[in-house]
């Protein structure tokens, strides 16, 4: 059997811990910041720090930093069509008036 | 049945890495359309999340934010030991291989059980559209009893949904970890653990989105 070319070198476990560590802390970050009065920026402080933990989740745990161009393509792909759904979306709701229940 | 060290290349791959990658790549193309059937029901969330903010805010305080926060910690938690059964499959470590998926479906089926104990606070707490819920708890300025429902219904919708996902991963890592200790999996063949690692990341990252949009809407003042 001939010798095989691994895809994506072997990422060092104490890598894996550093990300996990990484991620509680943000996680820890994001629900105490909850108990804070910040008001009208709870939504885009969470969603940033969410973006950030998969973020560490997408490049570190799944690899993608090692993946394929084509396999980042398939996540943008993605990516791109629910930015599509929910900006088209909501330029469709957000410019009606509502009927209050 | 793969035989002990398989390491089969059909016969339309150019060499076993082009095999592995257009596996994984496979993979990726199914969780691109994962993220759009969450994305759909994100959307319909953000729309309504914008017309009843103050209802849903209302709603997000009474969510059970410390077994979410928990349930967080520990799909993280089984996230990690994912990634280092991956690490070990690829250096071919059977025993850690087998001992962290283990670890990986437990920390899962302890996800489902602390989810269990939440929504059965939440009936108790009268949380439930239909089955428990009382308009005259909802008395807050410009919170209406209706709006609540609302939420609560996208609320159990998306972490119903997610719940199913993750039952279907916990069933696939536990097959992958008996697979495991019979030995079929080694450095050239450990693709099932690859793409079913990047499935079960994904459960995770699904929450990591769920945990701010549906417990932390506004200013909390409690835990429970």
């Amino acid at each position: 059997m001939s010798k095989i070319k691994t895809t994506e070198q072997i990422a060092s476990a104490s890598l894996y811990y550093a990300v996990y560590i990484a991620l509680v802390i943000l996680t820890i970050g994001t629900v105490g910041l909850s108990f804070c009065n910040l008001q009208n920026w709870h939504t885009i402080v969470g969603l940033i720090i969410a973006t950030c933990k998969a973020t560490l989740v997408a490049l570190f745990f799944m690899h993608l930093l090692h993946s394929a161009r084509i396999t980042w393509l398939a996540l943008f792909a993605g990516l791109f069509w629910l930015a599509i759904l929910m900006s088209l979306t909501l330029t469709d709701y957000l410019s009606r008036s509502w009927l209050q229940y | 049945m793969a035989t002990r060290n398989a390491s089969v290349r059909w016969h339309h791959f150019d060499s076993l890495q082009h095999q592995q990658e257009s596996t994984t790549l496979g993979m990726w193309v199914f969780l691109a359309t994962e993220v759009l059937v969450f994305g759909a029901i994100f959307t319909g969330y953000t729309v309504y999340r914008v017309a009843y903010t103050p209802s849903f805010e209302a709603a997000s305080r009474q969510l059970n934010l410390l077994i979410g926060g928990i349930n967080t910690i520990v799909l993280l938690t089984s996230s990690l030991t994912m990634a280092l059964s991956v690490q070990a499959a690829k250096s071919g470590q059977r025993r850690k291989l087998v001992r962290c998926l283990g670890l990986t479906a437990l920390m899962g089926i302890a996800f489902l059980g602390l989810k269990a104990v939440e929504y059965y606070g939440d009936y108790r707490d009268k949380l439930v559209p239909g089955l428990s819920f009382d308009p005259v708890q909802w008395t807050a300025p410009d919170v209406h009893p209706s709006q609540v429902q609302l939420f609560l219904i996208f609320y159990y919708c998306l972490t119903g949904l997610h719940a199913v996902h993750l039952t279907i991963g916990i069933v696939i890592i536990a097959i992958l970890a008996w697979m495991a200790r019979r030995n079929v999996f080694s450095p050239h063949y450990y693709a099932p653990v690859e793409i079913w690692g990047l499935y079960w990341h994904f459960v995770d990252l699904i929450w990591i989105f769920l945990l701010p949009l549906l417990y932390l809407i506004g200013t909390r003042d409690r835990w429970l």
